[in-house]
């Protein structure tokens, strides 16, 4: 399948780069990993005339804990998220979002800024960013600013990037003590769109008493989800297996699965309680350990 | 038509160039503007990884990047795997353990095994399977790939072989 034409550019300062989208608004696309762009340009779902290529852009890269959190510039690749030793042992919730990820081809260029930027409800990063309260990092005409994981996805493949606006930088704050976090996605087979995936964050006290919950749900409506109530539901809880099922019946009740191809609704939402369950368990060893 | 442009590679060593429309894909590139038939076109969806190649060491699926993104870097494909008239090991472990029988996945099963054990000079078999997970084969099962992939990597751990 061959793509409609474009106009390709690789700009080699993210100021060039932002001072072409300004240019060619609607009509230009920022190029990372290409993995989802690319394939839509294919079947027409997509048709910039312009296509910005940011892989030139100095500074985009690296995966580091600096001032309170961890840093993830916008150009890294899923196969270095995969294989970063310190994503492995301190974030283990992610190194199991990046490794559930299309495959490994794939992931030798997808990014996990593009993963956010896309703004796909089936994309497995957003539901991860949900539970760990992330932020993005947004390079504009006027700067930088940093905007909320929880303001982020608008609707279906829009997010709160400005058009001349490029990802560059995503930012997690350092969990405190005693947190731990898991990602559980099932796929019909591998580099297919999660049936419904569900990602879960805790921190808990010495006795065993929930501080924090972030729950992130994927590809069960048009957004990526928090499970708000199922969150509310665990805070000031001891997590036993009580309220750990309480939750996953209420983040199953909070998902808005439709019926297609990977399932009935109701099958759906059985999942979703199902895998709460089992993310909020390997959540709890993790924070244990 | 959009603006051609310029693209300067290393195929297999050797240096080429030629000009090319933005939306021309690496796959029809490497096929049809450089001559290099063993990468193959499957799916074109990037499910299959028939036209996996290398680029800069790491493997991807050719019918999802464009020939003008890779404007300065080097690939490899199958025809490159072979040196000074012999067989890499590779190539012959999927000989010897019958690891292929219409032989369509095969360039590209064998550059992603390349990739792997560049990474991983004797990896699981468990960690075979992952790292061949993105190219399917709809002939063998997998089986003797996995252990034509075995094979090469208890060869070339033997001779000490570079990858």
């Amino acid at each position: 399948m061959i793509p409609p034409q474009f106009e390709y550019v690789k700009p080699s300062t993210i100021s060039e780069a932002i001072a072409l989208l300004q240019q060619h608004g609607d009509d230009a696309k920022v190029l990372s990993g290409g993995q989802s762009l690319i394939p839509m340009m294919k079947l027409r779902l997509a048709r910039p005339a312009w296509l910005i290529d940011i892989n030139g852009v100095p500074g985009l890269g690296g995966i580091r804990e600096e001032a309170g959190y961890l840093r993830i510039g916008g150009l890294v690749r899923e196969s270095e998220i995969e294989a970063s030793a310190l994503i492995r042992a301190k974030y283990p919730i992610i190194h199991d979002t990046a490794r559930v990820i299309a495959d490994p081809l794939v992931r030798n260029l997808a990014t996990a800024g593009g993963n956010l930027a896309h703004g796909d409800p089936a994309n497995d990063h957003p539901a991860t960013m949900l539970a760990l309260g992330a932020e993005v990092v947004a390079t504009g005409p006027k700067g930088t600013r940093v905007i909320h994981i929880d303001d982020f996805f608008v609707s279906i493949f829009t997010t709160a990037l400005e058009p001349a606006e490029i990802l560059t930088e995503i930012r997690i704050p350092i969990p405190p003590p005693s947190s731990g976090g898991a990602y559980f996605k099932l796929e019909r087979k591998v580099g297919d769109f999660a049936t419904a995936g569900v990602a879960a964050q805790v921190t808990v006290d010495g006795n065993g008493v929930c501080q924090r919950a972030g729950i992130g749900l994927t590809n069960v409506g048009p957004t990526p989800l928090r499970a708000k109530n199922a969150e509310a539901a665990l805070r000031g809880k001891k997590l036993d297996s009580a309220a750990i099922g309480q939750a996953a019946q209420l983040a199953a009740a909070e998902s808005q699965p439709s019926s297609d191809l990977r399932g009935p609704e109701e099958y759906k939402r059985g999942l979703v309680k199902e895998l709460t369950k089992r993310a909020l368990m390997r959540a709890l060893e993790r924070a244990r350990r | 038509m959009a603006k051609t442009q310029r693209v300067h590679v290393k195929v297999n060593g050797q240096k080429k160039e030629a000009e090319v429309e933005p939306r021309l894909l690496l796959t029809h590139f490497i096929r049809d503007v450089l001559g290099l038939t063993g990468t193959h076109l499957g799916c074109d969806t990037s499910s299959c990884g028939a036209c996996t190649v290398i680029v800069d060491g790491r493997p991807i699926k050719s019918c999802t990047y464009f020939a003008v993104q890779a404007d300065g870097h080097e690939l490899l494909t199958i025809e490159g795997m072979m040196r000074d008239g012999q067989l890499h090991p590779l190539q012959q472990g999927f000989h010897e353990e019958h690891g292929l029988q219409c032989g369509f996945c095969t360039p590209g099963m064998i550059l992603s095994a390349y990739a792997l054990l560049q990474q991983n000079p004797s990896p699981s078999e468990e960690e075979i399977r992952w790292g061949i997970s993105g190219n399917l084969c709809r002939c063998t099962g997998y089986q003797n790939i996995v252990k034509a992939i075995q094979n090469a990597a208890a060869k070339m751990q033997q001779k000490g072989t570079a990858a």
